[in-house]
């Protein structure tokens, strides 16, 4: 899957790099740490930029290679920040049946980014997700942990009203 | 003891209509009332019918309260917790007869249901081991250890019929077989609970609403198989899954079920959980286990199969989640009651998750052999807004759609199969005319060529190739010669990829090609989609003899391509209007806003 490289210069903090070299410490005896310590780096930063790809690498003594080659592979790890307020949009077969395209293209047109995207302010992050496996109420949206169902294109501007301020 | 037990479902469907707040509400208002020594409220696991989600089920009565919401929950303690009135509008539709309110068993979605994998959710609270075990749980593992040798584990589960329920059906005591007969210091018992399949959440369902029944079933596994450790490896969009489960190892653990020396017999086992990160390919038997691993997720060649040399290059048995959700039964019960349902060469039960244009959205468990005309239009409650039932499909994207001249085929692993589509792990999406086959067939070469893992060129290659020249369909730059070249690359993709993701990856175009290829042709030839999806190809057009002359429609047009006539039709007053296909954008804003409906698209 293709990713979107992101250009904003890396910001950690000596907090974020403590708790980081803590949960390496932890998987050190573990023989398959890469995949765990990505999920739990991301978590920490919210994202897995190079630079923290590098500690990943540098602390499990690992080549880099093979951190940026798992960082790639899975849907899950971004490599750009999210915004404050991530809508992931399930294109799941159950959802997309019910038009859960149409809800993508409306709120990408609303926010004026594309999928996989970040508006400018930081405020809004766009994601494209898989099954979220609530296809009950399909058509689905997420926003963080705010789960928004059975929508219609028309809901779109009103969600996004919600996470304005 | 209670004097009554209310079961709110917590499964991420009804979580996510916020069956949890409701779930405190509850709590509060029970207590307010001082009930909260005589009423239990207990959070369960999926009932199945998520299209009525939040679900409530009161005992002893039975009463089903289906969409509940947060502010129905002061009268339903107060009516019916406190003075014993049942709220009966509140209550599911179906199970209102007149005067008597019939029990949730006897309404249509789970009348005609067999729940073996299921049988515990929406039932019991996942997150105390006390109820499963009240449930028979663990009663299968202590007969293994006690009464029982590993080669009687594996024959008794070889003479069930259990196939594998992951999706390829293979005979799971074969698979037991193989791995007991090679001997190693250390061997694994695997799960794969990384449904990645879209529109599939069966195996989200056993996690959530039974997990010790995995746990069970892996330990016996591993005792069948001289396993010692067990890896679960699921998804991470399953929070509630991830989290109930661990809940569930750790309470195992405490009551002596997991670890060393299991119910005194000298017998070991533990197990952990592996979080996926999102790869569809990770379904795959070797890729899985070289995620475990830590690795990028590729599959490699088989042989050696990972009976031979699986995780770690140690053998390795992986199942399914619901496939393990059987084996403590057909411990329990024996091979002969396994075998008694299903069909002659696929036994017991399957579950479904039925989405897509149907009624009742939801998880249903039936036994192999029913048909598909019972699950979507008596289970399923047919389709919404009085549609027509174009196709069913099954397997996901490596599956196929099935049309409605197949509606009577008995379900089961070999008949899908014959007819072009595939078992797959259980989602069942049902399609209306409103659905664009070839839109479909693209839809699912999208997910196919996103998640290749790109280690073969028949896939990685194929797979894109195969979705331009859909591209090109859907947008009416496709040919005759178009369709004849498709289906040389499918059977090109299917023969040469290396696992089972490019192997079955053209079933989607393959089967649509078989069954509605006139729907192609309609987009190649005609340049027209029949069902009205394909933005490329419609043509929006007034109907002038219903066009009241109103200029709405005009006044809409962004791009001014409607413009009025001189033709006035009978009975109306002013002339109608019609639009410039040359100048026409497709958008709508013309059919949206007429209020007469004289404006059609196709």
């Amino acid at each position: 899957m293709r990713k979107k490289i992101s250009s904003i210069p890396f910001s950690g903090t000596p907090e974020q790099e403590e708790k980081l070299k803590k949960v390496i410490a932890d998987h050190l005896d573990d023989p398959g740490a890469v995949m765990p310590v990505l999920q739990l780096a991301q978590d920490i930063y919210g994202y897995l930029p190079f630079e923290v790809q590098k500690m990943v690498a540098d602390g499990l003594n690992v080549p880099l290679e093979e951190v940026y080659g798992v960082a790639t592979f899975y849907s899950q790890f971004a490599l750009s920040p999210k915004g404050k307020y991530n809508i992931s949009v399930c294109l799941g077969t159950a959802c997309y049946v019910k038009g859960s395209g149409e809800i993508l293209n409306a709120l990408s047109e609303k926010l004026g980014i594309e999928a996989e995207e970040c508006t400018p302010d930081g405020k809004f992050s766009l994601t494209a997700c898989r099954c979220i496996g609530a296809c009950g109420l399909a058509p689905v949206i997420t926003v963080n942990e705010d789960v928004y169902g059975r929508l219609t294109v028309d809901d779109v501007e009103g969600i996004i009203e919600k996470y304005k301020d | 003891m209670y004097r009554s037990n209310v079961l709110v479902c917590g499964g991420t469907g009804c979580t996510s209509s916020n069956s949890l707040q409701i779930v405190e509400k509850l709590k509060e208002e029970i207590a307010a009332h001082g009930l909260d020594k005589e009423v239990n409220v207990i959070t369960t696991g999926c009932f199945g019918l998520c299209a009525l989600g939040p679900i409530m089920v009161v005992y002893p009565e039975g009463s089903f309260y289906s969409m509940v919401n947060i502010d129905d929950v002061p009268e339903i303690v107060e009516e019916h917790l406190l003075k014993g009135r049942i709220v009966t509008r509140l209550l599911y539709q179906e199970t209102v007869k007149e005067d008597t309110i019939s029990s949730l068993n006897d309404t249509a979605f789970y009348a005609k249901q067999k729940r073996v994998a299921l049988r515990n959710c929406g039932v019991i609270d996942p997150e105390k081991i006390d109820d499963y075990i009240a449930r028979d749980g663990y009663a299968a593992l202590g007969k293994v250890l006690t009464e029982m040798t590993p080669e009687e584990v594996i024959q008794t589960i070889l003479d069930s019929g259990l196939r594998g329920r992951g999706g390829a059906g293979f005979p799971t005591g074969l698979k037991w077989k193989f791995a007991a007969a090679n001997a190693a210091d250390q061997k694994y018992v695997c799960c794969n609970a990384d449904e990645g399949d879209p529109g599939a959440f069966m195996d989200r369902s056993v996690l959530e609403g039974d997990p010790h029944s995995l746990i069970e079933a892996m330990a016996i596994a591993g005792y069948a198989i001289g396993a010692s450790k067990g890896r679960v490896y699921v998804r991470a969009e399953y929070p509630i899954a991830v989290k109930r489960l661990q809940i569930a190892i750790d309470q195992a653990r405490e009551y002596g079920l997991l670890g060393e020396d299991i119910f005194g017999t000298g017998f070991d086992f533990d197990m952990e959980l592996r979080l996926g990160a999102g790869a569809f390919v990770c379904g795959e038997e070797t890729a899985l286990m070289t995620s475990i691993e830590g690795k990028r997720g590729e599959p490699r060649p088989r042989p050696p199969f990972p009976a031979v040399k699986g995780l770690y290059q140690k053998p390795t048995i992986l199942n399914n989640v619901e496939t393990y959700a059987n084996i403590a039964q057909i411990i329990l019960n024996g091979a002969d009651w396994f075998a008694s349902m299903g069909t002659e060469k696929s036994k017991g039960t399957k579950v479904f998750a039925l989405g897509g244009k149907i009624n009742h959205t939801g998880l249903v468990e039936v036994p192999m052999g029913t048909t598909l005309r019972e699950v979507v239009f008596e289970i399923g409650g047919g389709i919404p807004n009085g549609k027509k039932f174009k196709a069913a499909q099954t397997g996901g994207p490596s599956g196929g759609c099935i049309p409605a001249e197949h509606l009577d085929i008995p379900i089961d692993y070999d008949n899908l199969l014959a007819i072009g589509s595939m078992m797959g792990s259980g989602g069942l999406i049902v399609m209306d005319e409103t659905t664009c086959m070839v839109d479909i067939a693209k839809f699912f070469l999208e997910f196919t060529v996103d998640e290749s893992c790109g280690k073969c060129t028949p896939c990685r290659i194929g797979t894109k190739r195969l979705l331009e020249m859909l591209d090109k369909i859907t947008k009416g730059q496709g040919t005759l010669e178009m369709i004849d070249e498709m289906e040389e690359l499918c059977e090109f993709i299917k023969a040469n990829s290396l696992c089972g993701l490019g192997q079955t990856a053209p079933n989607p175009v393959l089967s649509t090609l078989r069954y509605f290829r006139d729907e192609y042709i309609a987009h190649v030839v005609d340049k027209k989609c029949p069902a009205g999806v394909c933005k490329d190809l419609l043509e929006y057009t007034i109907i002038k003899d219903s066009c009241f002359g109103c200029g709405l429609c005009a006044k809409k047009c962004p791009v001014g391509a409607i413009s009025v006539t001189n033709y006035t039709a009978p009975g109306k007053k002013r002339p109608a209007y019609e639009i410039d296909h040359s100048k026409c954008i497709k958008c709508g804003a013309c059919m949206d806003g007429c209020k007469f409906k004289a404006i059609i698209k196709g």
